[in-house]
């Protein structure tokens, strides 16, 4: 795989989580459990569009001279590359909260990483996530605790949504060779090397919030390849990418 | 038992070296959190350095009442404020 | 305004302490919650505060409506801004009536159960993009007028609540004119959109402040306590006379043939809206009353065990560190 195309794949890789994990969590706009965790969620999905500006922008500078609306806004299912995760519903404030944290955890460790890319311009959109990120993990972190070790019915939700994603969380840990090209032109680490710091982190928090890690190390794959996204993926993007497709070549 | 979460007043400063300043309230489960949610409510225009949170429940304050006792007799002292006093041009800035 | 038909109250308080009280709102004094107030004056306010803060709750639905269809990432991050801005009135309001002595939780339950009500505006659907720059545009264009005034309204912390608000909403306006004029130069399609936009939305606007003056029971005591600072007309009438350029410069069609310039009385003359539709509305009859009403009832209904859950840790939490000392 030559250089750019894997660096635009990496990119997308980055700015597709962002983007898609960014719409889910706006979702919750105006529904919330009271009004100040609404405002959390609003900012928390303001941070994830900015990032996905400054990954997408960067992913159509790259190579082929698209916008990041061009790229968010008209692509197919198919060239998506984020994981999975990010892409799974909602469905209750526990499981947005889990799968918020699930991705925070991999999310803060990366770009830690991405801080010392041998590409100037990844390091500093890096530098800059780095910091919102930072935040996000200690909210969504706290908040899994609080929630795990809550009341019994909180307890019981947040170990349904442990259970529910846990699969979901192998994915952002397998390379495969746009990794390779990357991490030999010292732009990002490699996906594996993270999950040791990963899975140390995820434990801790989890076990305060005296939650029970299940098991199984079965892991769900397609999204960061495009290769086989889950069904709602598709119902996002008929909904996000409408206005695009129904009215092509204006301007908004 | 009551399942509301208490009453936060916050206070921020805006800015290195000024002083903290009451901005608003909020609601949180404890403090850890109602930094956290002032951070979310009252900081999304950059207008913070630093947060402090007192739970609403803790604050004592002066009854409105008082007010006469209380500060009326810092009004005659007009001695503390630097007009009071006239320096003559000619010794310069003071 | 998003306080309309707010009833007063009868006061039956000591009339010297009422006369003094009346003196220091006079003399432009702040009222502050410690102070003593007639119980009509707080009842009053706690209606009026808690309407206006259901309105900036309930108000985020139809406009958080269109955040997961906004057509650009930008748009997208200024649309969520702009509704989460509302969610932070909302709180701020919130806070102000707490100090009346009416907690968040109760004065929600009075929402959620029909007891309180909201601005008529946000019953009615958001149907195309353009709503959104319509809604910023004429509706917060409407409510800033009357915010801007209530900043110096006599209770101390809706004062300084609405400061806080009007500081955050300028930008509501400036953005909604902007997403709208983008569309009124766009394609056809785009200038279909404003059109119908402002079609549906110009009486509802004008509907928000309130019914005509001579229709209008609860003003008089409102205004010698300066917690409405204006009449209903005279904001409407200001309302009016802002929006006609403004929708001129976009070549939007203001749906009332018979608005037009009085020179002799220096405003435009305009058609009321059909006070049967806006007591329709306030009756629960709009479009979207039921909607509405559902859905905030619905989160607050699933975000009961989240609420619970989270204190229940903070005192766990407590009790730990009690027992450690």
């Amino acid at each position: 795989m030559n250089h750019d195309e894997a660096f635009q794949q990496f990119l997308l890789r980055m700015g597709d989580n962002t983007l898609i994990l960014g719409h889910r969590v706006s979702e919750w706009c105006g529904h919330a459990p009271v009004l100040e965790e609404d405002i959390a969620l609003a900012n928390t999905a303001l941070d994830l569009i900015g990032q996905t500006q400054m990954w997408l922008g960067l992913a159509g500078e790259v190579k082929g001279g698209k916008s990041a609306d061009d790229l968010a806004f008209l692509r197919d299912a198919w060239d998506f590359r984020n994981v999975l995760l990010v892409e799974v519903p909602n469905g209750d404030f526990g499981r947005t909260l889990m799968r918020q944290f699930l991705f925070d955890a991999w999310h803060s460790i990366m770009l830690g990483r991405l801080m010392t890319s041998s590409d100037d311009r990844v390091a500093a959109i890096a530098a800059k996530a780095s910091k919102e990120v930072t935040y996000h993990l200690e909210r969504s972190g706290d908040t899994v605790v609080g929630l795990g070790d809550g009341t019994e019915e909180s307890h019981a939700r947040m170990q349904e949504a442990l259970d529910y994603l846990w699969p979901y969380v192998g994915e952002m840990f397998i390379s495969d060779e746009v990794d390779t090209t990357i991490v030999a032109a010292g732009i990002a680490p490699n996906p594996t090397d993270l999950r040791d710091e990963y899975y140390a982190l995820v434990e801790r928090i989890l076990t305060l919030a005296t939650l029970t890690i299940p098991e199984s190390r079965f892991a769900h794959k397609g999204g960061r390849d495009g290769r086989m996204h889950t069904e709602h993926l598709g119902h996002l993007l008929t909904q996000m990418q409408w206005l695009q497709r129904a009215y092509p070549g204006a301007s908004w | 038992m009551n399942t509301e979460w208490p009453l936060w007043e916050i206070f921020i400063r805006g800015q290195h070296g000024m002083s903290h300043r009451h901005v608003g309230s909020l609601h949180a489960p404890d403090a850890e959190m109602a930094i956290k949610n002032a951070r979310d409510v009252y900081t999304r225009r950059n207008e913070g350095v630093s947060i402090w949170v007192v739970e609403a429940n803790n604050i004592s304050a002066s009854s409105p009442s008082d007010k006469g006792p209380l500060y009326e007799p810092s009004e005659s002292k007009v001695y503390r404020h630097p007009t009071f006093f006239d320096i003559p041009d000619e010794v310069g800035a003071m | 305004m998003y306080a309309q038909m707010v009833e007063s109250e009868a006061s039956n308080d000591d009339p010297d302490k009422l006369a003094e009280f009346q003196a220091r709102i006079d003399a432009d004094i702040k009222i502050e919650p410690k102070d003593w107030m007639p119980q009509a004056y707080r009842k009053t306010l706690i209606r009026q505060i808690g309407q206006h803060a259901h309105s900036e709750i309930v108000g985020q639905l139809p406009e958080g409506n269109w955040i997961t269809r906004a057509p650009t990432l930008e748009r997208k991050a200024i649309l969520l801004a702009k509704v989460q801005d509302e969610a932070g009135h909302g709180l701020y309001l919130y806070c102000a009536a707490e100090t009346l002595g009416v907690s968040r939780d109760e004065i929600t339950e009075m929402l959620l159960d029909g007891r309180m009500k909201y601005s008529s505006i946000f019953n009615y659907p958001t149907l195309n993009w353009a709503d959104i720059g319509a809604v910023g545009w004429l509706v917060d264009g409407a409510a800033i007028m009357n915010q801007v005034p209530l900043q110096r309204t006599s209770f101390g912390p809706y004062s300084r609540a609405m400061i806080r608000i009007c500081k955050e909403e300028s930008f509501h306006q400036r953005q909604g004119y902007d997403a709208i004029r983008k569309m009124a130069e766009g394609t056809p399609e785009q200038r279909k959109m404003a059109q119908d936009a402002m079609n549906r939305l110009w009486y509802p606007s004008l509907m928000m402040f309130g019914p005509s003056d001579k229709d209008s029971v609860h003003s008089a005591q409102s205004m010698a306590w300066k917690i409405k600072i204006n009449t209903n007309d005279e904001l409407r009438q200001k309302f009016v006379d802002q929006t006609v350029p403004q929708a001129e410069y976009l070549g939007l069609t203001i749906p009332d043939p018979d608005l037009r310039w009085n020179e002799e009385r220096g405003h435009y003359d305009y058609t009321d809206p059909d006070w049967s539709e806006f007591f329709d509305v306030i009756k629960g009859n709009g479009p979207c009353n039921v909607d509405r009403l559902a859905a905030r009832n619905k989160a607050w209904d699933d975000g009961k065990w989240v609420r619970d859950g989270l204190l229940a840790h903070a005192r766990k939490k407590q009790a730990g560190n009690l027992a450690a000392e």
